[in-house]
């Protein structure tokens, strides 16, 4: 692999790191208050969607994002609703999630547009048009460091920008205030939380809320800055994968980080040689598709290093007697 | 003292969860603006109307019961098997090889056949994350969902290079020999009006079958037992002395191979030859019907039923009101294990009060 | 003497707390019934009642965490709604707990602030907390060290942090909740210690526990709670334990269990050099070495958490270990798919474990279904891998008759009974088992009275009859009423051995803080 090979691998790697960074955000925010979300994929399908749709009618990116979130919104509150008020189960409450969401999107879609599910192909500033940082062309000639400069770093949406900063942000709320406190111990311990006289309910439909934002900014990204419009399940897992890439992060920020980066890279990767040569044998595409879900098992699996979740997850808080 | 009278229990809430999930669906067939009664009736009749729309339903049916059941035994070692689709999967490919590769004398031979392959593969399946968790503690929720993408790729790669039909373009196996023909429902049923295209077969009897045996072992075997009493609570059960790896690792094995039986039906009773996405989402079905069915065999093979008239109406509906696509049908399954299986409460909690207090006027 | 308040508190300002017809039931069950309670300002009130007698509602209602039916609540004169915790906390209010409210992997100081911050940013919090602590710690000998992890702290320090939560918060009335149940007698004496440096500088303390003996040592007054109903408030110096235990349980009660003196018979069980290490890589059991006659009880004492259950654990087959065990002379494997629950059962070791919810009984289940639990594998309910229900319902009815557990109905749920009914069925299927070896953790914890002299006499007739009983338990009454012998534990070893009428309370809540009397 030469270096211009190199360079657009890893301007791709970055592209597609941001929808998973997104949405391993949402769901590190999500458990943090104690609450499982395997409703990632679902959210940010609708968040898609609807993004997509609504960029398309009104030729704004912008307002697409905002229809996007605002998707993923309502089912993090669905998802509020089952898990904390009613206290179902977590883990059905997503999968019926996500079952909505892939059956919603279409349906819609197929009822607005006419066009199999699909939504219209979208241009011009009905998608977010890719941004040239400071000095990219300038520092562009200069070896190794221009190239990795001007084109894999500069040139993307503003969503992959925000994306890399929300990686701190997540990390100075999560940690350096009496919110981010409060999150951390309401998903590890609810009852120490209560008899503080602070609401466990309050702060998981907050911890659940900033999830459906960022799952919406992962979808809306999906579709109206990664590629052009809808398709049908264009999420693709990427909202297991982010899981994932969450328990490899072992609930920590900068680590979601550079998770995010290597699954991006691994489909990067994929999509760039369809079919590679490994000693002699030829490794099918359909292995190279598959390698994103085959990483996220080897991780789960533990071969990494154990990691500790909340303690409190998945259970719905109840008073002791 | 128990809240709910059984009944209320057992036949009350899932009949209003079930509600309550129509009422919606009902909803969106409005938004959509067709006619939600309009839309119901041609779904009941489409499905249960005639014997030709009973030949697909009780079809549908037998895929649910056994991916429902699947997802039910997992469930009561309180595992959440979400991998049906891709046991089934490869269920399909074990009736496959089963079917082509032996010189079956007779269909009834070519059934066992077909089934101890669709099993084993579909149990081999289940068996990777089930021993990630259980040796491991790797989520077998979110296993299981990656062994569903890695099985489509899988599946994907095997039709393409290796099981296709030399020359052919389509992705797909050779058809199945003669004697490999499972009697379909026109067969047999002839004189209940079954057409020759329906595609009910006899292992909607295996279904049955199934059903009976999954019964007989939850409630009635010493591994039932174990099952539910591992299901219950993971360090009671070591206190009993029952191993939870092992007790994981054969409640996935079971439910994989129920999933891969499910091939049994689609791919040797119906199509007769493997093509690519052979079970059609009827994996995830399973967990709407062992949801809603309580994972009760009985249940389960109601609801199966019930999801049979869904598919079955649904395409019928998708007939007659083009506005009102496929998608349906996942809305609605979606709706019902929002309904009966997360939101549960809302309705229980309610139901529990009111109960309560007509028990204590009464007293 | 339904409720008289024969103390009669006579304060010139108005009570701290006055509770005035306080009602409260969870479904059918009635935990409060027109409770009324005045507590004077700057005393140490003690609530004494039975397990199940409503004193942990009553506290809690108070607390804001349910809210009473029916019944008023007065804070220093005023009526005050304390419909969450926070109103109670504004009330001045502060609760430790039975179980610590502490997140486990936050530091001291965190916990101290949680709920209590004083912006949206942390940093000016920590260093206002980290001030008001260091004095706090100097005023009330409570010394803590602020940036330690909670999970790295022993019971009686997170103890501590629980007080200094409510102390931060500017508590005047302190609730605490069965507070010794964890604690070394030395470690109850310097807490009480701080009660009363607490209550001298004017602060209220409402102490709930069952133990006579710290009624008697540090509180004022004292109010008796049965079924649900408050039966009496005397001052403290005006009555004695007997009147008190009369008053808690409604009739005079046997203290001591009859026994006749221990025939002796072979060494049934023989721990040698047994070791534990748990999950996170600690040592639990650090080379336990105990022996168990036919015939005899050997009382195994101690505060929760120094390795009993660690002790009971790997001896039932629940969890690993490294060391010699013999049961009548043959080795038992330690570890590996031959010590499991069932291949110590099938080797004559029963086990009545300590959390019969945890671990005795599926509640899911019938009562049925729950005579089988570890039993399913065996002859007479089991042939060829099918379950022969209809004897094992036969099995179960005839147990229940005879353990007198009621009601007989062996369709019930285990969470339909009540606490002594359930440990009536654990104990049923394992003392009936006819056992060698017979292990007990904590036999009449969460028991009714009456229910816990029918389990006393059980186990002493079982030992009559020549078996080998292991008891755990960290009431001492319970280990001086039943034990031959007692083997006091602390931090994964046996410190001594006594035997019971050759020790006293004192000797044996020395060895349990880890101190040996007759060594030093």
């Amino acid at each position: 692999m030469d270096f211009a090979t190199l360079v657009q691998v890893l301007d791709s790697t970055l592209r597609l790191a941001t929808p998973l960074l997104f949405a391993c955000l949402a769901g590190l925010f999500s458990e943090k208050s104690g609450i499982l979300d395997i409703g990632l994929e679902g959210k940010m399908l609708a968040a898609a969607f609807f993004a997509a749709a609504t960029a398309a009618v009104t030729g704004s990116a912008w307002i697409g994002l905002a229809a996007g979130c605002a998707a993923s919104l309502v089912l993090a509150a669905l998802h509020g609703l089952a898990s904390i008020t009613f206290r179902g189960n977590q883990l059905i409450s997503g999968v019926a999630i996500n079952f909505l969401a892939a059956g919603i999107t279409v349906l819609m879609g197929q009822n607005w547009f006419g066009l199999g599910g699909r939504t219209p192909q979208l241009e011009g500033a009905a998608r977010f048009q890719n941004i040239e940082l400071p000095f990219a062309q300038a520092l562009s000639p200069v070896p190794v460091i221009g190239p990795l400069y001007s084109q894999v770093l500069s040139g993307h949406t503003i969503l992959v920008y925000l994306g890399l900063l929300a990686v701190p942000a997540t990390w100075y709320l999560l940690f350096r205030t009496r919110f981010g406190l409060r999150l951390r111990a309401v998903g590890e311990n609810p009852a120490a939380v209560d008899t503080a006289g602070v609401s466990v309910t309050g702060l998981r439909y907050g911890g659940v809320a900033i999830c459906g934002l960022l799952c919406g900014l992962s979808g809306a990204y999906l579709s109206t800055g990664l590629a052009a419009g809808f398709v049908k399940d264009m999420s693709a897992g990427r909202g297991f994968i982010a899981l994932a890439a969450l328990i490899f992060a072992k609930w920590r920020p900068w680590y979601a980080l550079g998770a995010c980066l290597l699954f991006g890279l691994l489909e990067a990767l994929g999509n760039r040689f369809q079919s590679i040569q490994v000693l002699g044998v030829t490794v099918p595409t359909q292995f190279m598709q598959a390698l994103p879900y085959i990483l996220t098992v080897v991780i789960l699996a533990g071969f990494v290093g154990k990691a500790i979740p909340p303690r409190a997850g998945g259970e719905p808080y109840v008073k002791e007697r | 003292m128990d809240a709910l009278p059984k009944w209320a229990d057992i036949v009350l809430i899932p009949l209003v969860n079930l509600a309550l999930a129509l009422a919606v669906s009902a909803l969106v067939i409005a938004y959509i603006g067709e006619n939600p009664v309009e839309a119901l009736t041609l779904m009941i009749s489409g499905s249960v109307g005639s014997a030709y729309g009973w030949g697909y339903t009780l079809y549908y049916a037998t895929n649910f019961v056994f991916t429902g059941l699947a997802v039910a035994v997992a469930f009561h070692a309180r595992l959440f098997n979400i991998g049906g689709e891709g046991q089934a999967l490869l269920g399909g490919l074990g009736v496959t090889l089963a079917c082509l590769y032996i010189p079956w004398p007779h269909w009834t031979l070519a059934l066992v056949g077909a089934s101890v392959g669709g099993a084993l593969f579909g149990a081999a399946w289940a068996a990777i994350p089930a021993w990630l968790q259980a040796r491991r503690g790797s989520h077998i929720v979110i296993t299981t969902i990656m062994f569903n993408f890695i099985a489509s790729a899988l599946m994907v790669y095997l039709l393409v290079n290796v099981l296709k039909v030399p020359g052919s373009m389509a992705p797909e196996t050779a058809r199945f020999p003669e004697a490999t023909h499972l009697p379909s429902a026109f067969d047999w049923g002839a004189w209940m009006g079954f057409t020759k295209s329906a595609p009910l077969n006899v292992a909607f009897f295996l279904a049955l079958a199934c059903a009976f045996g999954v019964w007989v072992l939850i409630w009635r075997t010493k591994l039932g037992y174990e099952i539910r009493a591992f299901g219950q609570s993971e360090p009671a059960a070591v206190y009993a002395g029952i191993s939870p790896t092992r007790i994981i690792m054969v409640a996935m094995l079971i439910s994989g191979g129920l999933a891969g039986l499910m091939a049994v039906n689609a791919v040797q009773g119906e199509a007769e030859r493997l093509v690519i996405d052979s079970v059609q989402g009827a994996g995830f079905v399973g967990i709407a019907v062992a949801l809603m069915g309580r994972s009760h065999p009985v249940g389960v093979v109601l609801a199966a039923l019930l999801f049979g008239i869904l598919y079955q109406g649904g395409a019928e509906l998708e007939f007659s009101m083009p506005a009102i696509s496929r998608e349906m049908v996942v809305v609605i399954q979606a709706l019902v294990i929002l309904f009966t299986g997360a939101l549960d409460n809302m309705v229980r909690t309610p139901l529990e009060r009111l109960f309560l207090r007509r028990r204590r006027r009464a007293a | 003497m339904a409720d008289g308040e024969r103390g009669g508190t006579r304060a010139p300002s108005p009570p701290a707390i006055e509770l005035r017809g306080i009602s409260k039931s969870f479904g059918p069950v009635q935990a409060n019934k027109g409770i009324s309670l005045t507590v004077a300002k700057g005393t140490i009130h003690g609530i004494i009642g039975e397990n199940g007698a409503g004193k942990s509602t009553l506290m809690s209602i108070l607390y804001g965490f349910y809210k009473a039916d029916a019944g008023e609540i007065r804070i220093g004169g005023r009526k005050t709604d304390i419909h969450d915790s926070q109103a109670a906390i504004r009330a001045g209010i502060g609760m430790v707990f039975q179980h610590f409210k502490l997140v486990e992997n936050f530091s001291v100081l965190e916990n101290v602030v949680l709920g209590a911050e004083e912006g949206a940013l942390l940093r000016p919090s920590l260093a206002k907390a980290r001030k008001l602590l260091t004095e706090l710690a100097r005023e009330y000998e409570l010394n803590v060290d602020p940036d330690a992890k909670i999970e790295d702290l022993g019971v009686g320090m997170q103890q501590r942090v629980e007080i200094l939560k409510a102390l931060y918060r500017q508590a005047e009335i302190l609730i605490l909740d069965e507070p010794t149940g964890v604690l070394t007698p030395a470690e109850a004496d310097h807490l009480f210690r701080i009660l009363c440096g607490l209550r001298d500088e004017g602060k209220t303390i409402i102490l709930i526990t069952h133990k006579l003996r710290e009624i008697m040592d540090v509180t004022d007054t004292v109010s008796v709670m049965r079924r649900g109903q408050m039966t009496a408030t005397v001052k403290t110096a005006h009555t004695s334990p007997p009147e008190l235990a009369e008053l808690m349980v409604g009739r005079k009660v046997l203290l001591r269990v009859e026994k006749a003196p221990a025939k002796l018979g072979p060494t049934v069980l023989k721990v040698d050099n047994l070791r534990v290490t748990d999950g996170k890589g600690v040592e639990r059991l650090k080379g336990v070495s105990l022996e168990v006659r036919a015939g005899e009880i050997l009382g195994v004492a101690g505060v929760a958490g120094n390795g009993q259950s660690e002790l009971l654990e790997v001896l039932g087959g629940i969890r690993p270990g490294s060391g010699s065990v013999t049961l009548n002379g043959q080795p038992l494997a330690l570890s590996g798919p031959r010590s499991d629950g069932r291949a110590r059962r099938m080797a004559g070791i029963t086990h009545v474990p300590e959390d019969r919810h945890r671990l005795g009984l599926i509640l899911d289940f019938t009562a049925w279904e729950n005579t089988a639990f570890g039993y399913h594998f065996v002859p007479e309910y089991c042939h060829g891998g099918m379950m022969d229900n209809q004897a094992l319902r036969e099995d179960t009815e005839g147990k229940m008759r005879r353990f007198d557990v009621r009601p007989t109905d062996c369709w019930l749920h285990a969470k339909s009974f009540s606490g002594g009914n359930q440990q009536k069925i654990v104990l049923a299927r394992e003392i009936e088992r006819d056992p060698d070896l017979l292990l007990v953790g904590q036999p009449t914890r969460g028991v009714d009275i009456g229910a816990i002299e029918f389990i006393h006499q059980r186990l002493v007739q079982l030992r009559d009859a020549g078996k080998a009983i292991l008891l755990v338990s960290v009431e001492l009454d319970e280990i001086f009423s039943l034990s031959d012998r007692i083997a006091v534990m602390f931090d994964g070893r046996i410190m001594g051995e006594r035997l019971p009428h050759e020790t006293s309370e004192t000797e044996l809540g020395m060895l349990m803080a880890g101190i040996d009397g007759k060594a030093a």
